[in-house]
Parts: structure tokens; C-alpha cells; sequence
């Protein structure tokens, strides 16, 4: 098969993809497109697709419509292939933890078809990338919940993949060590690799993505870098209301009906776009619109 | 990029690299808990020797022509066969992909499941054969008399061991549940491997039991086994007995990655 002439320089795209279990439809007519050397945040809460998503990118999930084209290779049919090129951090941590850290680097080196003259010096270099250069004979099941992360990471690098896919990279982690993935992360792109990470956290993908994609109930609801889906869908400037339930439902009640768009953050209600709001405005903490209250407002206030 | 070069090759099937990159995690890891199981392996076929050997061969000195404790020497070797590939295969498929995820990690590299089961069965069929030969080793301190021919039980009990990987992989993919591997062993292991003619010659069981022992590729291991160390006095129906065991592994093969593909891909 040949790919001599590409229409387009995707990472990863998805055409109106469609993946269903049973009565459910877990991915319903997804676009979703990774142009090489960007990284890519999927947001969308929990229930939205993200992760089944991941696995059609991996064929470990078969789309039921659509297509899906991984680094020029067409899925499922050369899923292996594409998958030569890429690298997986999963989730939940899935590494070998009676193993050291150099012996889970070491697997995976030759899973990914690294010629033998040339895995020694992948290994160092994967090692120092994670910075676990000191921790190499350590047995995983005593690392540390951050130098384990880092290690997942450092496995999906240990081929110099072209593409990096991160399902929820810093779940579960403490804000240091959350700085020192996305520092991490931050470097890669810097490098070239194209990235696909998925999350919930709005910071995440405010920091480290050139353009998000957020998702809801399987399909792509905004596309776009941040800055852009922020300045179109709430404006500028946001003022943030607080007080008592009652006073809460009055604020939101008097802001839509002066034509605002409103999002309850829990312990306030935000009022959207009020940079032009000639005077119409309720008293308030400013501030500026950000990526959250976009999230929010595309894919419902309602726990899923 | 100098990997677009490579891009026009396509990735095959059951690829070398795949089988070797699947390997190389599974004697990674056994180096660190080797030593467990090359004493549980060689201590079980010794506690069988020693209390059929001697117990029952206080009672009867001789079996089908044979001293009991090398009939029951020869025997044993089926049994370790059986127990060091399809408990392995059982257990560790399932606790690998249900609670480790393991596989979850290798097929986002460029396996595919049949190279995985493939790769698999055939690390735990090597075990197995190796493993096999501990109760004849026993047998010999105890007095077996050692043949050129007993250089074949390691490839008897390759070939044996690979479809019972296969078939503890089926089972591990078909099952939901870990407690209900109970039911497999209490009404298909355990009933095969008592009537494979490992403790007692099949002879003096019931025709329906002697017909059923024709399809239990744990008898075949037994007697392929037991021709090897005494000589091999029915050339033909050894032939026959290899063909059973391939069939038999042939088959499993194919059923475990069907049903492992069914498990892993959605």
C-alpha cells in the first residue's frame, strides 16, 4: 500500500464516527482532527466518549461508521502499523509491578520493535526524559504514584513515537506533580510529536493544548484553540455572584431575562458576556471568561 | 521524517517481533518468581510418587507389567504437564487482563491477539514440557532406569501443555468471574486428568469410560510418555496419539483467540 501523496497532514482524524454497545451509543457521529506537531485536549465529562474514543484510535474498539486514519494509516485494517508509530498512556496504570523500572522499559522496547543495537541507548534515553535515571532498578510496586506516572509516560515514549495519546494523564495527582507531567508534556510538543490527550481537567487543556475538541453524549460539540472558544461562546468578562439559593435563582433569573447567558459554578452564579453590558450587569466579583465556563455551558450544568 | 520510508510495510500476521516482544515480558517476569515454581513442580510429582508409589505399591508391586512406581513415575509426568499449563493459562490470562491490564498495555503496541495467545501458549506450553520431566527425574532417584527415548518427554510435553494453555486461555476469556474456574476444574479437569491413566491403567474402567479416555489428550500424553521410557513398542498409535495431540492443540488455538479477540476488542 502506498501513501506517496496524503490529502491531509493529520495526526488523527475522525470522520463521523460511530462506536455502539448494545442500546448505547458510546461515540455518535465524532469529528475529531489532530493536525501533526499540535497537541489536542478531548474534553468532555465523564460519560462523553473520551475514553471509548481511545480505544477506536488503538482498534482495541472497531467503529461501527465512519473513519478513522491514524499517522496516514487507515483503522482498523493497518492499526498496527499505526500503532508502531504511536504511543499509548492509558488511564489506569497497567504496568508490570514486580518488575523494575529498567525491566518495564525493557518489554516494551522490544514490543516496540526497537532493533537490539539500538534499545540500550532508547532505554537511557527514556529513562532521563522521566527522570527516573536514579530509580532504574527500583521495583515499580515501590515508586512513588507521580514517578509511576512518569514511567507509564516514559513506556509510550521509549520508540520516539510521531503521535502520543493520553487518556487522563494527571488523574488523581497532587498539583506538583501534575506541574512536572505537564512540564512533561509541554516538552514533547516543543519536540514535534503530535498529541491527543484526553481529560476533564479544564486547566490541562487550557496550559498545554493549541485546540480542544469537547464532547458530549459521543459527538464534538466545539472545536477550536481555547482562547477562540472562550471568546465566542462567553465572551469576554464574566461576573460572578454570590449568595444564598434563593438569591442565586433570582441573579440567574434577571440576567437571561436582560438577554445574558448564566452558569451556576455551585457556590455562585456566573453571568456570561458582560463586557457589553451597558449598565445591565448585577454587582459581582469580575473576571475573565475562561474555558470552564465554556465547558460548562456546551455540556449541561446536569451531572451526567 | 525518516519513518515515512518504512510506511508502505504492511504488519502481517503472527509476526516475529510481536511473539518475541510478548516473550520477552513473560521470561522478565518469570525470572523473579522461578524459583517458587520449580519447587512446588518438582515437590508435587515427589508427594505423588511417594505416597502412590509406596502406598498403593506395598498393595500392588506390579501395574500393566510395569513396577508401580515407574508406572506411576511415567504417569505423573501428564499430571505436572497438565497442572503447569492449565492453571497458569486459567489464572494468569484472567488476572492479566481483568486486573493487571496488561493486555490493555500490549495491544496499544503493535500486537495483535492472536500474536498475544499465540505468544502465550507457546511460553506456557515451554514451561510445561520442562516442568514435565521433574517427576521423571524423581522417578529415577527412586529407581527408574533412564532411556535415550525420555529425550522425547520434553516434546511430548510441549505439545501437550500447548493445548492445555490454549484451552485455560478459552476458559479465562469465556468465564466472568474467577470463582467460576470451579466449575471447570471440578468437571472437566479433575475427571481427565483421574482417568488418563496416570495412577491406574484404564483397562478395568467401564467401556463408556475406555471410550471417552480415547478423546482425553491426557491419556494420549500418558501413554506417548510411558512408550518413550520403556520403548516404543506401538509405533503406529503413537503416530495416531501425536495426531490427537495436535488436533487438540490446533483446535484450542484457534478457540482461544477467537474468544480472547471477542474479550479484548469491542
Amino acid at each position: 500500500m502506498s501513501y506517496g501523496h496524503r490529502v491531509s497532514e493529520s495526526a488523527i482524524s475522525l470522520r463521523g464516527v460511530v462506536k455502539r454497545y448494545g442500546e448505547i451509543t458510546a461515540v455518535d457521529r465524532l469529528d475529531l482532527e489532530v493536525p501533526e506537531g499540535t497537541c489536542v485536549g478531548l474534553l468532555g465529562p465523564n460519560g462523553a466518549g473520551k475514553s471509548t474514543t481511545m480505544r477506536l484510535l488503538t482498534a482495541q474498539a472497531i467503529a461501527d461508521e465512519g473513519e478513522i486514519t491514524v499517522l496516514g494509516h487507515v483503522l482498523p485494517g493497518d492499526s498496527e502499523a499505526a500503532r508502531a508509530e504511536c504511543g499509548v498512556v492509558p488511564q489506569l496504570d497497567n504496568l508490570d509491578t514486580t518488575l523494575t523500572v529498567e525491566q518495564n522499559l525493557r518489554v516494551f522496547a522490544v514490543l516496540y520493535r526497537i532493533p537490539r543495537g539500538e534499545r540500550r541507548t532508547a532505554l537511557e534515553r527514556a529513562l532521563e526524559l522521566a527522570n527516573l535515571d536514579d530509580r532504574r532498578d527500583t521495583r515499580v510496586d515501590k515508586l512513588s504514584g507521580g514517578m509511576r506516572r512518569r514511567l507509564l509516560i516514559a513506556r509510550a515514549l521509549v520508540h520516539q513515537p510521531r503521535l502520543v495519546m493520553l487518556d487522563e494523564p494527571t488523574v488523581g495527582l497532587d498539583p506538583q506533580v501534575r506541574q512536572e507531567l505537564w512540564a512533561l508534556i509541554d516538552a514533547l510538543r516543543a519536540g514535534g510529536v503530535s498529541i491527543l490527550m484526553s481529560t476533564h481537567y479544564i486547566e490541562e487543556a487550557e496550559r498545554l493544548a493549541d485546540a480542544v475538541t469537547i464532547m458530549a453524549e459521543g459527538h464534538a460539540v466545539a472545536s477550536g484553540p481555547p482562547h477562540e472558544l472562550v471568546a465566542e461562546h462567553a465572551g469576554r468578562e464574566v461576573i460572578e455572584v454570590y449568595g444564598p439559593p434563593p438569591r442565586l435563582a433570582e441573579v440567574e433569573r434577571e440576567a437571561l431575562g436582560n438577554g445574558f447567558r448564566t452558569r451556576r459554578t455551585g457556590t455562585s452564579v456566573a453571568v456570561l458576556g458582560t463586557e457589553s453590558a451597558n449598565g445591565k450587569a448585577p454587582e459581582g466579583h469580575r473576571r475573565a471568561a475562561n474555558l470552564e465556563d465554556v465547558f460548562v455551558l456546551l455540556t449541561g450544568e446536569e451531572v451526567q | 521524517m525518516s519513518a515515512r520510508a518504512h510506511r508502505a510495510r504492511r504488519i502481517g500476521r503472527l509476526e516475529r517481533p510481536a511473539l518475541a516482544g510478548v516473550l520477552t515480558r513473560e521470561v522478565i517476569n518469570f525470572s523473579s518468581f522461578w524459583r517458587a515454581t520449580t519447587f512446588s513442580s518438582t515437590v508435587e510429582p515427589t508427594i505423588y510418587l511417594l505416597a502412590f508409589g509406596f502406598g498403593f505399591g506395598s498393595l500392588v508391586s506390579e501395574v500393566a507389567g510395569y513396577d508401580y512406581v515407574e508406572f506411576v513415575g511415567t504417569g505423573t509426568v501428564a499430571t505436572a504437564v497438565l497442572f503447569s499449563s492449565v492453571f497458569p493459562a486459567m489464572f494468569g490470562t484472567f488476572i492479566k487482563y481483568q486486573f493487571q491490564r496488561t493486555y490493555d498495555a500490549i495491544l496499544a503496541a503493535p500486537v495483535d491477539t492472536e500474536e498475544l495467545v499465540t505468544a502465550e501458549s507457546l511460553w506456557i506450553a515451554t514451561r510445561a514440557g520442562t516442568f514435565g520431566c521433574t517427576p521423571l527425574l524423581v522417578a529415577m532417584v527412586f529407581g527408574l532406569d533412564p532411556r535415550w527415548g525420555m529425550l522425547l518427554v520434553p516434546f511430548i510435553g510441549f505439545l501437550t501443555g500447548f493445548g492445555w494453555a490454549c484451552f485455560g486461555i478459552l476458559i479465562a476469556a469465556v468465564l466472568k468471574s474467577i470463582d467460576n474456574f470451579n466449575y471447570v476444574t471440578s468437571t472437566v479437569i479433575t475427571p481427565l486428568f483421574l482417568t488418563a491413566g496416570t495412577f491406574f491403567p484404564i483397562d478395568g474402567l467401564p467401556q463408556w469410560a475406555r471410550i471417552l479416555a480415547q478423546v482425553n489428550p491426557l491419556h494420549h500424553c500418558v501413554e506417548l510418555v510411558r512408550e518413550a521410557a520403556f520403548g516404543f513398542d506401538t509405533p503406529l498409535q503413537d503416530l495416531v496419539r501425536v495426531g490427537v495431540l495436535l488436533v487438540f492443540g490446533l483446535v484450542l488455538w484457534r478457540l482461544a483467540i477467537w474468544r480472547m479477540t471477542k474479550k479484548l476488542v469491542d
